[in-house]
């Protein structure tokens, strides 16, 4: 893991704005591994451009987030479920 | 639709600095005057955003210091290359006001009523012992007896934050320290590195279902959480928030 890297607590209030509610309990299952974990403890990249979270199982791309003009734009497609 | 609050949305309010305190060279607790603030609880934090004259935003996550109930406050360990923290430790002053949202966050939280009396152990890497103090205060504030620990790695004596609050622990709260760099002269407790020797000293044993709660910098929490789910804690009793790389 590296250094860098920061925790679904991190963006928990990216993803209350996301979603209209708090996400950081939520449970998000990875679509390529099928781990299952609390958004809280998924590994959270927020290199300046956006933010990206990876399983933290198989390190596979969950969910990215870019904001553009105020806008946010949302990726979801590496999660099987999350709820 | 600015300025127009949805249910169920977070949205950006004005806060007035109010009183700062100088924790140690690197820290600083500053008050934040927010009105309508709805409340939280120990564990959670705040986005802070900072705008500058020609727009540029940056936004930085920042726990919450107090307890519940208590005047709303925040610790912030300055990074000499970030952008929000050296406004926040050197230049704010008594009555600026800047952005804050919150309160966030559902996970990393204690209430008086977690973990059903079992004991507690609070693992603090650095600032990482931000969010542990608010839950010890909470603790206190409730009355509770929960036994609770708080091992706190720290580089030096000269970096522990809250260290005359921390020296007088409530009934029932232990506080052991770990200079990781440097240490007083006379200094007899750790000086290096959790490792799993320590833990298996501090910590409570797994048999007695302790509730864990670690923060700091990802390394020592990487290291921490393993160390206590290798000492028996189910991974799910170990809470973890993790800030990044910064300093310890």
């Amino acid at each position: 893991m590296e250094d860098s890297a920061l925790d679904g607590n991190a963006i928990g209030g990216l993803l209350h704005d996301v979603f209209g509610a708090e996400m950081t309990t939520a449970v998000g299952t990875c679509g390529s591994c099928g781990a299952v974990r609390q958004v809280a403890e998924l590994v959270v990249y927020r290199p300046g451009l956006g933010t990206v979270v990876r399983c933290r199982s198989c390190q596979s791309v969950l969910m990215v987030f870019v904001e553009v003009r105020g806008v946010t734009c949302v990726d979801l497609q590496g999660l099987a479920s999350l709820g | 639709m600015a300025g127009t609050a949805v249910r169920g949305r977070l949205t950006w309010q004005t806060a007035t600095v109010g009183a700062v305190t100088d924790e140690t060279a690197r820290t600083r607790t500053l008050r934040l005057e927010v009105p309508d603030w709805p409340g939280h609880e120990a564990g959670q934090h705040v986005d802070i955003r900072l705008t500058a004259d020609d727009g540029y935003q940056a936004e930085r996550a920042y726990s919450l210091a107090s307890a519940p109930g208590e005047p709303l406050a925040i610790t912030v360990e300055r990074l000499d290359d970030g952008e929000v923290s050296p406004y926040l430790t050197q230049d704010a002053q008594p009555g600026d006001q800047l952005e804050v949202r919150g309160p966030i966050g559902g996970y990393f939280v204690w209430e008086p009523g977690s973990g059903s009396g079992a004991p507690l152990l609070l693992a603090a890497g650095g600032s990482g012992v931000v969010p542990l103090r608010a839950i010890l205060r909470d603790r206190s504030r409730a009355g509770s007896s929960v036994p609770a620990r708080l091992l706190y790695s720290s580089r030096s004596w000269e970096d522990v934050i809250y260290q005359s609050e921390l020296g007088f622990p409530a009934d029932g709260v232990q506080v052991i320290y770990t200079l990781t760099r440097s240490q007083p002269p006379s200094w007899q407790g750790y000086a290096r590195r959790v490792d799993a020797q320590m833990l298996a000293e501090v910590a409570w044993p797994a048999a007695d279902k302790p509730l864990a709660y670690v923060c700091g910098p990802t390394s020592f929490v990487e290291s921490v959480a393993s160390g206590l789910v290798a000492l028996g804690y189910p991974a799910g009793r170990v809470k973890t928030e993790r800030f990044g790389a910064t300093g310890q």
